[in-house]
């Protein structure tokens, strides 16, 4: 295994970790609280 | 020898397919409202205002803001982790391929008039999108996180996709007077940067992408490990400059992190050193072209 592939395996599985740890401390809830609202700020609107 | 097909190339093809995919809730432009289903707690991998009335998912870019800007709270793990993952699986393959604001800018530069080449002012200009990522995307946000006021600083000052497919998208809707009604000077100055970026991208091949973007800063930095994209051979490559030159983003090698994966670099390559690939597999190289001619 290459130094750049096992660098690749090792972010992914951060990647992965995080994404699962981040659907357990709510953090894809929040996305989906804010995304379901239109974000006035976001879009320039004030 | 077989007969080249007209019609657009597979690279096109899949820019509008995830243009269209990214904003299928073709019920919102017609009711000028958004989508609210569960889809939106997922980030799509490009650039894509989730105040667009067709949006089906995230903006990862917003979601990342949003998610420093909350940090006081939680970690932005979730957000950190997908763009980690994208970064690494795709990279900037995302940029050239799965962005609808990338998309646009390809069409816009394809209006005939005088162009302005890539030069020693232009690689310097790239450097704009790292200190907008840290400045715009991370830092302000998490400065006004520490006083508990959420401000995702690069969507309200800068996002001409947030601009042109949230607030315009919307505005232009005969029942979405009540946002109409919002309308001031940070309205005023947001149509100013879309229009000046707009403007731009018909000069400049792909404006906003190679100078702005902070998303494109963000796969850029994975994409030297990303498992997808334009590879080069370093033991045929003979350092000639062929791939340099035919390409029109500011790359110093096929595959670099300005490279946004088009592929026009493999068939300019005299050596064949540079083929598209996941990890070892040659999705496309010297031995496999493209089918069909660039639209």
């Amino acid at each position: 295994m290459t130094r750049k592939t096992l660098l690749r395996t090792a972010l992914f599985c951060a990647g992965a970790a995080l994404v699962i740890l981040g659907i357990a401390n709510g953090g894809a809830r929040d996305v989906l609280a804010k995304a379901v609202k239109i974000c006035s700020e976001c879009i320039g609107l004030g | 020898m077989g007969r080249r097909r007209r019609g657009p190339a597979p690279r096109r093809l899949i820019q509008l397919y995830a243009a269209l995919l990214y904003n299928a809730h073709l019920r919102g432009f017609a009711e000028g409202k958004i989508y609210t289903g569960p889809l939106k707690s997922v980030c799509v991998p490009g650039l894509n205002c989730y105040s667009c009335p067709g949006a089906v998912a995230a903006c990862p870019l917003g979601a990342l803001q949003n998610a420093v800007a909350a940090s006081a709270d939680r970690p932005a793990f979730y957000v950190v982790g997908l763009l980690l993952l994208f970064g690494l699986l795709l990279g900037r393959v995302i940029c050239g391929s799965l962005c609808p604001f990338g998309l646009l800018q390809e069409l816009l530069y394809r209006i005939p008039v005088k162009k302005v080449r890539k030069s020693a002012v232009t690689r310097k200009l790239i450097r704009l999108k790292y200190g907008i990522l840290a400045v715009f995307a991370v830092a302000v946000p998490a400065w006004f996180a520490l006083r508990r006021l959420p401000l995702p600083a690069f969507c309200k000052f800068i996002c001409p996709a947030g601009t042109l497919e949230g607030a315009v998208l919307l505005l232009l809707h005969p029942g979405n007077g009540e946002l109409r009604a919002m309308t001031g000077g940070l309205f005023v100055w947001k149509l100013a940067v879309l229009v000046l970026v707009l403007a731009a991208c018909v000069f400049a091949f792909r404006a906003f992408c190679r100078f702005l973007c902070p998303l494109g800063a963000i796969y850029s930095l994975m994409s030297r490990i990303a498992l997808l994209g334009v590879k080069t051979d370093r033991t045929r490559c003979t350092g000639c400059g062929a791939c340099v030159r035919v390409c029109r983003m500011d790359i110093r090698y096929a595959g670099d992190g300005e490279c946004v994966h088009c592929g026009d670099c493999i068939s300019a390559c005299p050596e064949k050193a540079i083929s598209f690939r996941a990890g070892k597999i040659v999705l496309r190289g010297p031995d496999i072209p493209e089918r069909r001619e660039r639209l």
